[in-house]
């Protein structure tokens, strides 16, 4: 593990630099030609959102074998911190001349709660989207690592604590707008937030995040934690018992992940335009189980390429068949299971075999294997 | 080997392991029972007894896996009692366990097995900046030879031979530079030859480290045995060399007269 075996091989640099050029670059501009329209960039500022939760729970779940089953909660939080920025913001309301958020006019407040008052900062609000959500993973990831709670124990008490905190934000008195949320934005940084300038900033920076945590997971696969990631999902006795403490890497992670989803979280608030406590309903972070499990488990693309794809399919059949979308996705997600459990990506090696069986002779097909983790012996 | 650790015990006698009066319960089944166990440095100890003695029980309680009701374990020269230590820590002092059933990492390959092994950088940031030197290499490359695996050990250690696996996890042993092995039944499901090798390779180490190892083969464990402690129902029933045990009337009675026609097929 020297530093050239610590560095990705160039073609899966190559594919990060072809994304980030793409995304970065080539959308934006086309943005600004007119080529791509507002609502469609949003649409797509939010899907790079959703790939950068996608791989903050292939960190957890593919990696490291911890099924979160909540990791929505982290988004909305994320969400939720910046979110308030957001709202403090929108200036004097026509409706109640009132330079305090909507909601509380209506709910009778006549000033700011107190812990309202510091997220009027910018740089307060922009830390907090990433510390809340780090901070509430390192405390309850060190009350259930210590427990010894795994596998589908630790799935489900996820599940409940994002049940629990989606009950806890519906009520109005959590002075965080009950069920309606935060919506109707104004301004970010003194900018409009619908300025075609604004929705590429937010492009570019969704992109900047999901390109930073790809790099970031291929290089951290192949070191000696990403390693010991790999071997506390196969045999998690067996690295303790070779003196690791595995509750603090599989804290480490958790927080890690819960960081990376809340940054997903508070980028993806001004694109959407709303954040309400529906995004911590369990079925929302079901889905991103789905996109994990549809792009591949433990690959550097694959929770990318499932968020992609369930959610360029989800918009397609909600406008086509809304009522059948939950169906849908049921189905995507068996038929994933029972014929291609290495998910999308394994596809690819999977064809390259079948063209390596059929044309044994025909040249030399390129022998790298997508889906496979990368596993490369430091000799 | 021993003979040349021997002399100096006796100058300073030096016990690595001291169990004293340990008892376990397990909803009221008592594993464990008021159990005292003395063990030399560098000494080899075969622990024999019949299904339930508490053997694996007793493993348990020195790596910290379960506590003791009542009772100490002290460990090395500094006395260290175990039964207040987590696993991980234990570890670090260099107790290593060798499970039942082999338990390597399927997903990586041998060499990388042995790599997570190393003492060297098991927290959670200096993992993330480790590094491999020539030094720890080195290491592995001779471990991989001890364990005849050197010429795989780029396969993946889940595509290895159940008896490949064993000494790969015996391998890994090494890598922590140990004190103390325990080693759970190393012969389980081994062919003869296998057997054979797997005693030699622990009867190498004897002097190097202090082993001991639970077994259920007793040819094997005629193979490997010096001294020989006799579980019983939680507690040591008899101790000595395997000749002394075997004529035993009391063990004969409790485990060998009953299981030895079948353990030794």
């Amino acid at each position: 593990m020297n530093r050239s075996q610590i560095l990705p091989p160039r073609r899966e640099l190559i594919a990060i630099v072809v994304f980030a050029i793409l995304t970065v670059l080539i959308m934006p501009w086309m943005h600004s030609t007119g080529a791509i329209a507002g609502h469609k960039l949003e649409l797509y500022g939010k899907y790079l959102c959703y790939a950068s939760l996608a791989v903050s729970l292939n960190l957890l779940w593919g990696y490291t074998g911890l099924l979160c089953l909540g990791q929505c909660l982290f988004f909305a939080l994320g969400g939720y911190a910046f979110g308030m920025h957001l709202m403090l913001k929108i200036g004097i309301d026509p409706v109640y001349k009132s330079p305090l958020p909507d909601f509380m006019d209506f709910q009778g407040y006549n000033k700011l709660p107190l812990h309202w008052v510091p997220f009027d900062s910018f740089p307060f609000a922009a830390a907090a989207a990433i510390c809340v959500p780090a901070l509430v993973a390192l405390i309850f990831g060190f009350l259930v690592f210590r427990s010894r709670i795994t596998g589908v124990y630790f799935a489900i008490i996820t599940q409940a604590l994002t049940y629990a905190a989606w009950i806890l934000f519906l009520r109005n008195e959590f002075t965080f707008g009950g069920n309606n949320g935060f919506t109707k934005f104004n301004t970010i940084l003194g900018a409009p937030v619908n300025a075609p300038g604004t929705e590429r900033t937010l492009f570019i920076l969704s992109a900047l995040l999901l390109v930073g945590v790809v790099l970031l997971c291929t290089v951290l696969t192949r070191t000696r934690f990403g390693k010991v990631q790999k071997a506390i999902r196969d045999s998690e006795n067996r690295v303790r018992f070779s003196g690791y403490c595995t509750e603090n890497f599989k804290l480490f992670i958790f927080t890690l992940s819960a960081a990376i989803a809340g940054i997903a979280g508070a980028l993806y608030v001004p694109q959407a335009g709303i954040i309400n406590p529906d995004v911590m309903k369990p079925v929302e972070s079901l889905e991103v189980v789905v996109w994990v499990a549809v792009g591949g488990r433990a690959t550097v693309w694959g929770p990318v390429i499932g968020a992609l794809a369930v959610n360029m399919l989800k918009s397609w059949a909600t406008v086509a068949f809304p009522d059948y979308w939950l169906i849908i996705l049921g189905g995507v997600f068996l038929l994933v299971v029972l014929f291609l459990p290495g998910g999308l990506t394994s596809l690819v090696a999977k064809l390259i075999e079948l063209k390596k069986s059929r044309f044994p002779t025909a040249g030399s097909p390129p022998s790298v294997n997508p889906a496979e983790p990368e596993t490369a012996a430091a000799s | 080997m021993s003979d040349s650790v021997t002399p100096k015990k006796v100058k300073q006698p030096q016990f690595i392991l001291m169990v004293e009066d340990v008892n376990k319960t397990f909803d009221g089944f008592k594993a464990i029972s008021n159990l005292n166990f003395y063990m030399d440095k560098g000494e080899l100890r075969t622990i024999i007894g019949p299904n339930g003695a508490g053997k694996s029980t007793f493993l348990d309680l020195i790596t910290g896996r379960t506590r003791p009701d009542s009772g100490h374990i002290l460990y090395g020269e500094e006395d260290h009692d175990l039964t207040k230590l987590r696993e991980y820590a234990i570890n670090r002092l260099g107790v290593a366990r060798k499970f039942q059933t082999p338990s390597v990492y399927d997903d990586h390959t041998v060499f990388d097995n042995l790599l997570l092994s190393l003492p060297e950088s098991r927290g959670v940031f200096s993992s993330i900046v480790f590094r491999l030197n020539s030094e720890a290499s080195d290491r592995i490359d001779d471990i991989l030879k001890t364990i005849r695996l050197a010429d795989s050990q780029k396969t993946m250690a889940g595509n290895l031979s159940h008896g490949q696996k064993q000494w790969l996890e015996i391998g890994m042993l090494l890598a922590q530079r140990p004190k103390l092995l325990l080693v759970d039944e190393p012969a389980a499901g081994m062919s003869d030859e296998e057997t054979e090798r797997t005693g030699e390779l622990l009867l190498s180490l004897e002097g190097k480290h202090s082993i001991i190892v639970i077994e259920h083969d007793m040819e094997f464990v005629r193979q490997i045995a010096r001294k020989v402690t006799v579980l019983h129902q939680g507690s040591v029933l008899k101790e000595g060399t395997m000749d002394q045990v075997q004529s035993d009337p009391t063990v004969a009675e409790v485990y060998l007269g009953r299981n030895h026609t079948t353990t030794a097929a």
